[in-house]
């Protein structure tokens, strides 16, 4: 099925490259095999471009909205409350030790 | 019997909640070999907790507006103690500490767990064909899809598993499946239904609502879940909304409009079936038969929503799932360093979607892209809603198609993602804006298969929405052909 918006479509400059793919899957924590890569770079090119509707638009100067609700600095009393168990949340983590989560060496990793 | 009439003959004490479980229990573990609508059947907590029930009612205390009514909740909701696994692998073993707002609001208002519904792995999806556990089947014709992302809560409904369930819908999820199943599905207004507990998946767009095969079901089924929870900063600080009430109040004097760029309409989207578009126009019709005024009206940015939603919500998504690292719950694949653990964690316990979205939200936010692509998507919104403010100045309602087919396949869509992403065209407008809409049966395509039109209305416009849908109903043609 094919879709289009009513907006005229702009062409992308350019379309997401190998190399970006796997720049991003870095970024991501992901480790993709090369047949992965491929069908990343073919599928992830094929969505952007259907974005390009939004790409070639001029928006001016309108204002970005990231959450639909005019709500601003929603606060709650400052007071104690129950907080969840820290043994019930432990048992839940694959390692634990002296009351918490434990994981393999971070010290002498690249970033 | 409908989830009403259930609670009504419980709470006279005229039937046991026992009984009532266990009749449902026994269709769940006759039908659901084949149709795979539960990851989990809480048989067990099921049977006690309808006992609770029966007790209350013999002591003469009221369980509550729901009681005793079976009920399936999706399973991206927190169940305390009961595995909780977003249909992924990187959930494995996992117990939540504690109940989503919705799970503890609908057991107080009576009704009884019976399972976790299957769905496409984290709510990504559009046929809950991206499950870790196997696809759901849709009841009414099992080489079909349920739809998605809620597909197993929707199956759960139509194969009368239990008559409510509960969904989460962020571009259509609980919409598109109530169309594919026949079934009446409603996206509430954004934080009129508490999120807390439900595991995130694009936060400014996520939201919880019912599924049933009646309006008035659906109506009961949102007022007991409604309402402000202080556990969501994103909860809207009102009441619950009062709706059953307002079922028989009609139509009269309503403006409706019908939104050209999603029903077919010129300079709209494409790829609408033709059949759908008939009915579209023919509920329409009835609406005005029934004493409303319907126009035809135009929000000409509802044409990108598609591209807008499809980098907000993986944008939100790479953002939210990064959590899921091997650390503090679920799955871990050991390494010899953290950083190779989390990787090792993340490439082992996600499936192909969820990679597919969180490497284009992450590519969406990443420096040089962020101002061409997820800013650009963020001002549609605003467009968007001006649009739709300006529209709804004129008419009270908006319908539309929910879908533009009727249910497709299995496997029919799974090898290109765009043509399963554009399933949503019709409903994505109302997540990115944060406005309610309902999808109501509204006969069958040419396939025979269930039709759903969707209504929209601005938000909090819950009640109005309630009544026009109950006319709808009242006024579509006879049931679908296989149910």
């Amino acid at each position: 099925m094919e879709w289009s918006g009513a907006v005229s479509l702009g062409a992308m400059t350019q379309r997401i490259t190998r190399d970006e793919v796997v720049h991003v899957a870095r970024l991501a924590r992901l480790s993709l095999s090369d047949a992965e890569i491929d069908e990343f770079t073919g599928q992830l090119g094929d969505i952007l471009e259907h974005a390009a509707d939004i790409e070639a638009l001029d928006v001016g100067d309108v204002e970005p909205t990231s959450h639909p609700l005019p709500m601003v600095n929603v606060l709650r009393p400052d007071e104690l409350r129950p907080a969840l168990d820290r043994d019930l949340l432990l048992s839940q983590a694959p390692d634990a030790e002296d009351g918490q989560f434990r994981v393999p060496p971070i010290l002498g990793e690249e970033p | 019997m409908s989830a009403l009439d259930l609670a009504s003959a419980v709470r006279s004490g005229e039937r046991s909640a026992v009984d009532v479980i266990d009749e449902h229990l026994a269709r769940i573990d006759a039908r659901d070999g084949e149709i795979n609508a539960f990851n989990l059947v809480t048989a067990d907590a099921a049977r006690e907790a309808a006992a609770a029930i029966d007790a209350a009612v013999a002591s003469g205390k009221d369980p509550g507006p729901l009681a005793g009514v079976p009920i399936a909740i999706k399973d991206n909701m927190c169940t305390t103690g009961v595995a909780t696994t977003c249909s992924s692998k990187i959930l494995e073993g996992w117990e939540p500490p504690y109940d989503a707002t919705v799970v503890q609001r609908v057991v107080a208002a009576g009704a009884v767990m019976v399972g976790k519904t299957n769905l496409d792995e984290f709510a990504m999806g559009s046929s809950t064909e991206n499950s870790a556990f196997g696809p759901t089947k849709n009841p009414l014709d099992t080489t079909r899809v349920p739809g998605g992302s809620s597909g197993g809560s929707a199956a759960a409904v139509a194969a009368d598993f239990a008559p409510l369930s509960l969904g989460s819908d962020t571009g259509g999820s609980i919409r598109q499946p109530a169309a594919f199943c026949g079934l009446v599905g409603m996206k509430p207004t954004y934080g009129a239904v508490s999120r807390s507990g439900l595991i995130a998946f694009g936060s400014s767009l996520d939201q919880i609502g019912p599924f049933s095969k009646t309006v008035a079901e659906s109506a009961a089924l949102l007022e007991a879940i409604g309402g402000h929870d202080p556990l969501d900063s994103t909860s809207i600080d009102q009441p619950a909304f009062d709706l059953t009430s307002v079922l028989d109040r009609g139509v009269e004097g309503m403006r409706i409009g019908i939104l050209r760029e999603l029903s077919g309409g010129e300079g709209g989207v494409e790829g609408l079936s033709a059949d759908v578009i008939a009915r579209t126009n023919e509920a329409a019709a009835a609406l005005e038969k029934a004493g409303a005024t319907v126009v035809e009206v135009s929000v000409p940015s509802a044409t990108l929503g598609l591209s807008a939603y499809y980098l907000v919500a993986p944008a939100e998504a790479s953002s939210n799932l990064s959590r899921f690292d091997g650390v503090r719950y679920g799955l871990r694949v050991d390494a010899s360093t953290t950083g190779e653990m989390m990787t090792a964690t993340r490439t082992a316990g996600f499936g192909p979607e969820v990679k597919r979205r969180i490497m284009l939200g992450t590519y969406a936010l990443s420096a040089g892209y962020y101002d061409a692509f997820y800013g650009k998507a963020l001002k549609v919104r605003t467009m968007m809603l001006q649009e739709f403010a300006s529209v709804y100045a004129e008419v009270d309602l908006l319908l539309t198609p929910t879908a533009p087919t009727t249910a497709f396949p299995l496997g029919d869509r799974t090898a290109d993602p765009m043509t399963m992403y554009v399933n949503d065209v019709c409903t994505i407008p109302s997540n990115l804006v944060g406005h309610p809409a309902i999808s109501v049966p509204f006969g069958v395509g040419d396939d025979g298969l269930p039709v759903g039109v969707q209504l929209l209305g601005p938000a909090l416009s819950e009640p109005t929405i309630y009544q026009a849908a109950a006319a709808l109903e009242a006024a579509a043609p006879g049931e679908g052909s296989l149910s």
